[in-house]
């Protein structure tokens, strides 16, 4: 089978389901109507961009473009997560904790999956790299976010429970021990809820890529379990440093906790 | 008992406090009394290690920065007036041994309080809790802040006789208290915390 191509008309179509939703907004007050409109558009303009992009990179066989590609979306990722924390550390080290996470989690699951499983023909091949990457990269990047924001609030709020730790002679990882763990549980909640309604209640997305695109139901579903495992893989990697390094920068050396870095 | 022994502070230091000198010999409980907000917590923080300064603190010869800040508070323990709990369990803060029942039994709690929840203690009896656990660590330094601050008389007097027998097996007592006829009971010697410096009272 044959994947359906899009023809303007097709898209006009879309266009207008998205209006019809900003006019429901409006008529229901949901206040939303120009948010759905302002999103649509950018997400049209975004993913219009990035096809002809892909396009030119596919076309070539340069590394060096490749990697230019992942980096700018590593550089997005790291700039979303760390744009959604609510509390911030001083000077802007979410952003760095934020950017070496993403980088580590994702570079991590990535070499794993093109080494064992999935060996793209030629290794690092852009057609097989930058989408693949791409995806690793946007759940690391949810999996550290939500790591750096559960961490954040839980030293704050918490505070006279780890310096109790802390004044009893603990070292600074064992003080924070508690709140690492539930940043870590939380951080790998979107992915195991993903994978506990895989095939159940969704069909996941490259899966239903790759069936619209023709592979057999089969090979697709395992196609997904791997790329499902890197994932999480990756997502605990990210987010397991994302903890470390916030602990390390939110206490100094002499093991104190210095929360005047929480901006 | 010579100046190499004991806690010395010398210059300490912070952006609130100081310059602070003291020495406290082993076996002795130095007060320090001051009126509220003029940084008698802070400096006990700061003895502990718990806050950036400067100057140095020694304790038996070895300076703090000689060991890890870890360490250096598994000596010098700091008692803060209302404690931290990082579980809802008791059992979790305090094993049950026959140390901490020897030492919950001193402070006048009762021993069913190995199996209790921390939401449903008192003010009173978690400030003895705090007391038991931290002298469970084997501390040779005691930094306390308001130890007896939520207590009724029986409980103060048992928690005084506590700290006295600490005292006399040997451990280094720093007490911050408002309670001057506390002082005059535990203390050996009585400092006056003002405008960032220590005073010595005759």
């Amino acid at each position: 089978m044959a994947p359906a191509l899009i023809t303007p008309f097709d898209l006009a179509i879309a266009a207008c389901l998205i209006l019809a939703c900003a006019v429901a907004s409006q008529i229901l007050a949901l206040k939303t109507g120009r948010s759905i409109v302002i999103a649509a558009l950018r997400m049209s303009v975004q993913l219009l961009l990035i096809g002809n992009v892909l396009l030119f990179v596919f076309g070539q066989t340069s590394l060096f473009l490749t990697f230019a590609v992942l980096a700018v979306i590593l550089c997005a990722g790291t700039f979303e997560a760390g744009n959604r924390q609510t509390s911030r550390m001083a000077p802007r080290w979410h952003y760095g904790i934020a950017g070496a996470s993403i980088l580590f989690g994702a570079a991590l699951a990535t070499s794993m999956g093109f080494l064992t499983s999935l060996r793209p023909h030629p290794l690092f091949a852009a057609r097989a790299t930058i989408p693949m990457a791409g995806l690793i990269i946007g759940n690391v990047m949810n999996a550290t976010s939500l790591t750096l924001n559960s961490l954040l609030t839980a030293v704050t709020r918490d505070r006279s429970a780890i310096e109790a730790r802390i004044l009893l002679g603990a070292t600074r990882l064992k003080a924070l021990e508690d709140p690492i763990r539930k940043a870590l549980r939380t951080a790998l909640i979107p992915t195991l809820n993903q994978m506990s309604a895989a095939g159940l209640v969704t069909l996941p997305g490259i899966m239903t890529g790759q069936l619209l695109a023709g592979m057999s139901p089969v090979a697709a579903s395992r196609y997904q379990i791997v790329l499902m495992s890197l994932v999480i893989f990756g997502n605990l990697a990210g987010a397991t440093l994302a903890a470390v390094l916030t602990c390390l920068h939110l206490t100094d050396e002499r093991g104190r906790l210095r929360l005047e870095r929480v901006g | 008992m010579s100046k190499n022994t004991g806690l010395i502070a010398d210059e300490l230091r912070s952006e609130r406090v100081g310059p602070v000198t003291f020495h406290v010999a082993h076996g002795e409980c130095l007060a320090i009394t001051g009126a509220s907000g003029s940084g008698k917590s802070l400096l006990l923080r700061l003895v502990a290690d718990l806050d950036p300064h400067s100057g140095t603190l020694i304790l038996d010869s070895e300076n703090s920065l000689s060991m890890s800040g870890h360490i250096w508070r598994q000596r010098v323990a700091y008692f803060p007036a209302e404690p931290g709990w990082w579980s809802e369990n008791v059992s979790d803060h305090i094993a049950d041994t026959p140390q901490a029942r020897t030492l919950i039994e001193a402070v006048g709690l009762p021993e069913r309080i190995l199996t209790a929840e921390i939401r449903g203690l008192s003010t009173g009896e978690r400030q003895r809790l705090a007391l038991v656990r931290g002298l469970l660590h084997g501390p040779k330094v005691l930094l306390l802040d308001e130890p007896t601050s939520a207590l009724d008389p029986q409980s103060i007097s048992l928690v005084e006789d506590l700290i006295t027998r600490q005292k006399h097996e040997g451990r280094i007592i720093v007490l911050v208290s408002h309670n001057a006829a506390q002082v005059e009971r535990l203390a050996d010697r009585r400092t006056i915390l003002r405008d960032g410096r220590l005073e010595e009272v005759a």
